[in-house]
């Protein structure tokens, strides 16, 4: 029992996670209509730069979790403005293609750059250590991961559900037409959201950087296991993707204690079975 | 008919190995020697360019020419699937006059070309692959494996570190056959020696997390968590062990665990940890002066030190030259008669090549160096033990491999 | 999903630059080329091509005629590689029959997955048989017989019906041409029958052609089971020619590496896929001496061809010809 316990914990670690990168594709998606393969890719620049600028550069944990998301929300910016804009008008599947030519791109450089095995980044003094829980030894970092997580995942669904800024957005996918006729400039809105989306993969690339070792294939496996998170929390439901990521996370957790093997199929089983019985997702809305 | 049937005969001559290769002493006026390997994958750091590097520094080492005839090297990555690296490999064969394929990391790829290359007469020189089928029900003629089998690995460390008062064992394995069978080999070595296994958990390739797993460990209570994984699982498995505090309570040993990858972690992270290898860079004057040559190659861009499996192959590729030398040809059957006859005595280990194809030669119980031990760069171990050739190696006689007469 | 090379074809027909006769020497020239290539260039490499090209076909007819993106279709070429090898290598039957058991099974998990997939359609569709391909690649790691990432080794190339030999690569090859032949010919029999106009009729437009009295579930799933069938057939026949089965064709970059290979062909043209397919092949074994570029040149083609070149080789080749005066 207390096992139990203490693997549901790790679970609610990993689906913390899981809830930040698939938030990032769920605004993406449900905001600007783009199925955001490269969001991978991106998470592993984000702990690249991160341990770039300590290992160069002298930038600690505390300026790179600004600094590096920001760096991707650029970058992510520059590819929007000059690739993705282009394919709006055609079906999201070129989108999706697009995004998966940059990750061989962005991932093969690396890779070119610093290897396969990667590198290591140290846990932050501030939050070395950790405390016994009883039912399970609880290093502090981890903590400082699930609360961090939960409290922009939050913010950001606040922002965007509860705020003027957010009902912008929300119009710009429902009309954009009438939205641009009210003098609100869209195609900028749209750039600006997507490098929220991706600056979010970022983030989750720096908090990942002290747990994960640092490596170019870092990102490729985790992505398609985030949109099944996404699908599961309903494509564009950005509450929808928080609380499925968390959730996922639990489930994961639970069969790596019950059936470990299955561990990295059980989140498609559940897509699959989601999908049959609600074909728009846990919280998405029916069309 | 009685057309198509002339034409498939007249295909089947066609494919037939040219008439009048033998009578040659080498074989389209070269030897070709193709490193197959994996580039980008993850594998790349410990074989990959290195291995290139490693053959082409044997190549100039022995001159470049062999019975008065150019030695050419080839590569290409085999992208670790074993398709690919047989598509390669049949090209390499059938159409650039290649003798050898070498490396081969990663079992699927070695176990897919060896046959192939059994068929055409071609040689085979295996560095990175571990399995034991390789030199068991799987051999080949035409094979030498030589730089270390799963076996060796399981063994060195099992029976090692249970004799170092390591006694209680859990292991965190991959679900795949390399991790079940590291796992099974080692526990076996493990209870043969006196000691227990607790549990084991089983986890799928290419997990990020292990936490869960930690925990298990944690929860058995063992003395010794053995890791029956490779690459990335095992650097993130020691990397959170640390973080739960799995170590320094519990000993970490490595089954499958390269100097590379030691490399990638720090030895902040890594301290303490068993492996077994079969090379070790600064082990003797001999070891230290080839591996300060190849970190000092121009084209070793990150002036990485050699992992076994690079050092293994330079060791491999000039018995082989060597070989050809001696029988004055470069044809399959008498180099590989030579290889076999010749015992080997380098740098790199002294040994023989058993009729299964398997190089037995002695293997190397070490422990990662703590960062106060380490005096200069790449000063990661410490020697434990030497292991014989006899014990680091399963018998030829205990070899499923059908050419072993019993 | 638009199909830009398929109304491309179409404008050929209309202007009259495509005509019956006109194809049917295209296709005897090139049917011809087939059996004299042999000589020409490496067997193993057409073979590959050839498997891939069949595969490619086959994925074409869900996505480029009937508008369904699957990214699955991995699990179908694998199992019946799996089976194939697994019935001719473990209980020593010949290879038609091992080919026909491994396609048959691809068929039966084509109707299993698709009865449940279609009831989806766009993302969706594409994510659940993502899912079931997930399950069979836990599958194909788990079963003993697979031999996990060792793979199934070893097949062996048995005489077909008991009288040719195979062992040789020439007699493979014509072999592997020969079902080749035969699988585009049925995707292309399907494509050019007034099935195939319904499925386009529901690829444009699916509300009409239901208005219309058509029963699109039906129709949708006979065309993903023979999609399904037939990218088994070329798995099978790969496992044949390859002499083994291993978990990279189960792999869903398998799935994604035929989504390139159609686009990069030409969705929607009857010739695209196989043209996608070779390219991909030849990137593969040609581009493997450029060491840890390959994938960022994989990568940069797919942006090009998403950017630049979205009708795919064949489509922008029909395009042109459009443009130009016979």
């Amino acid at each position: 029992m207390q096992a139990l316990f203490g693997q549901l914990l790790v679970g609610l670690i990993n689906g913390s996670f899981y809830a930040l990168l698939s938030l990032g594709l769920a605004i993406i998606f449900g905001l600007v209509n783009v199925v955001n393969f490269a969001h991978g890719a991106l998470y592993m620049t984000g702990a690249f730069l991160a341990w770039f600028g300590l290992a160069n550069l002298g930038i600690g944990y505390w300026p790179a979790l600004l600094l590096s998301p920001l760096a991707v929300g650029l970058f992510g910016m520059v590819l929007e403005r000059t690739m993705l804009r282009r394919l709006y008008q055609l079906d999201n599947l070129y989108g999706l293609l697009l995004t998966f030519g940059l990750t061989l791109i962005v991932e093969g450089l690396f890779h070119h750059a610093y290897g396969n095995s990667g590198n290591s980044y140290p846990v932050p003094e501030a939050l070395q250590g950790g405390t016994d829980l009883g039912f399970m030894f609880l290093p502090r970092y981890r903590a400082w991961v699930v609360l961090v997580s939960v409290a922009v995942c939050f913010a950001s669904w606040f922002v965007i559900e509860r705020t003027r800024l957010g009902a912008y957005l929300r119009a710009g996918t429902e009309n954009p037409r009438l939205l641009q006729a009210f003098g609100v400039n869209v195609p900028l809105m749209k750039t600006l959201t997507f490098g929220f989306g991706v600056a979010l993969a970022g983030f989750a690339g720096v908090m990942a950087a002290p747990i994960y070792q640092v490596s170019p294939s870092m990102g490729s496996s985790l992505v398609i296991v985030v949109f099944a998170v996404v699908v599961i929390g309903g494509m564009g439901s950005i509450f929808g993707s928080i609380v499925t990521g968390l959730g996922l996370g639990l489930v994961e957790g639970l069969t790596k204690y019950l059936y470990p093997a299955a561990s990295s199929t059980v989140v498609f089983a559940v897509m699959a079975v989601v999908l049959l019985f609600r074909p728009v997702g846990l919280f998405g809305r029916e069309t | 008919m009685r057309k198509t049937a002339s034409l498939l005969m007249a295909l089947a001559l066609l494919s037939l190995p040219s008439a009048g290769r033998a009578a040659d002493k080498v074989s389209d006026g070269a030897v070709r020697i193709g490193v197959l390997t994996d580039m980008t994958g993850f594998y790349s750091d410990l074989a990959g360019p290195g291995s290139v590097l490693a053959v082409k520094m044997a190549v100039a080492d022995f001159g470049g020419k062999v019975l008065g005839k150019p030695i050419e090297v080839v590569s290409a990555d085999h992208q670790n699937k074993p398709d690919i690296a047989s598509n390669i490999a049949r090209k390499w064969f059938d159409e650039g006059g290649v003798d050898a394929v070498v490396d081969l990391v990663n079992s699927g790829t070695a176990l897919a070309v060896m046959p192939l290359a059994a068929e055409k007469k071609r040689i085979t020189l295996l560095s990175g692959p571990g399995t034991t089928a390789i030199t068991g029900d799987k051999c080949t003629a035409y094979n030498v494996h030589y730089t270390y089998d799963n076996w060796a690995l399981a063994n060195g460390t099992g029976r090692e570190v249970v004799a170092s008062g390591g006694k209680t064992w859990f292991f965190i394995t991959a679900d795949y056959v390399f991790g079940k069978s590291l796992e099974a080999d080692t526990s076996k070595v493990v209870e043969a020696a006196g000691g227990k296994v607790l549990g084991f958990v089983r986890h799928p390739q290419n997990t990020s997390d292990f936490s869960s797993y930690l925990l298990q460990a944690q929860a058995s209570g063992a003395q010794v968590v053995g890791m029956a994984n490779a690459g990335a699982d095992t650097i993130n498995t020691i990397k959170q062990a640390r973080e739960f505090g799995v170590t320094p309570k519990q000993t970490l040993a490595g089954l499958l665990v390269f100097i590379s990858d030691i490399h990638s972690l720090g030895l902040e992270l890594a301290k303490n940890m068993y492996l077994t290898t079969a090379f070790y860079w600064d082990r003797d004057a001999a070891s230290r002066a080839w591996a300060k040559r190849f970190q000092a190659l121009p084209d070793n861009q990150k002036k990485a030190m050699p992992t076994m499996v690079q050092a293994g192959l330079y060791s491999a590729v000039t018995h082989y030259l060597q070989a050809i030398q001696a029988a004055g040809t470069d044809a399959a059957d008498p180099v590989m008669a030579k290889m076999k006859a010749t015992p080997v005595n380098d740098f790199f280990g002294q040994g023989t090549i058993g009729p299964d194809g398997l190089f037995r030669h002695a293997m190397y119980l070490v422990q990662v160096k703590s960062p106060a031990e380490s005096k200069y760069p790449w000063d990661y171990y410490k020697i434990l033990k030497t292991i014989p050739p006899a014990q680091a190696f399963p018998s030829v006689e205990a070899q499923a491999c059908p050419l072993v007469k019993k | 999903m638009s199909a830009p090379g398929l109304q491309e074809s179409r404008a050929l027909y209309r202007l009259g630059v495509i005509t019956p006769a006109r194809k049917r020497i295209f296709f005897g020239v090139l049917v011809l080329a087939g059996l004299a290539l042999p000589r020409l260039v490496y067997p193993v490499f057409l073979m590959n091509v050839l498997c891939l090209a069949l595969f490619a076909s086959a994925f074409n007819l869900l996505l480029g005629y009937t508008g369904l993106l699957s990214f699955g279709h991995a699990a179908f070429l694998s199992s019946a590689a799996y089976v194939t090898g697994y019935v001719v290598k473990a209980w020593g039957l010949p290879p038609e029959v091992g080919l026909l058991a491994g396609t048959a099974v691809a068929a039966l998990l084509g109707w299993l997955i698709g009865a449940l997939a279609i009831r989806r359609s766009g993302i969706y569709f594409a994510m659940i048989t993502l899912g079931f391909a997930q399950m069979i690649y836990f599958l194909a790691v788990q079963l003993p017989f697979t031999g996990g990432e060792d793979g199934l080794q070893g097949i062996p190339r048995r005489p077909l019906l008991g009288l040719i030999p195979l062992e040789s690569e020439g007699a493979m090859y014509y072999f592997v041409y020969a079902v080749f032949l035969a699988g585009f010919f049925v995707i292309y029999r399907a494509v050019h029958s007034p099935f195939g106009h319904v499925l386009r009729s529901i690829r444009e437009n699916e509300p009409r052609a239901l208005s219309l009295g058509y029963d699109v579930d039906r129709y949708k799933l006979v065309a993903f089971v023979l999609s399904a069938t037939l990218a088994g057939l070329a798995g099978a026949l790969k496992a044949l020619v390859m002499q083994f089965a291993t978990l990279t064709d189960a792999h869903w970059h398998k799935s994604g590496e035929v989504v390139l290979m159609t686009l990069l062909g030409g969705m929607g043209t009857i010739m695209g896929p196989s043209v996608g397919a070779l390219v991909v092949v030849t990137m593969d074994n040609y581009l493997s001496g450029f060491g840890d570029w390959v994938t960022v040149i994989v990568g940069a083609v797919f942006v090009a061809g998403v950017l630049g070149f979205r009708r795919g080789l064949v489509g922008e080749a029909l395009h042109l010809a459009r443009n130009f005066p016979f």
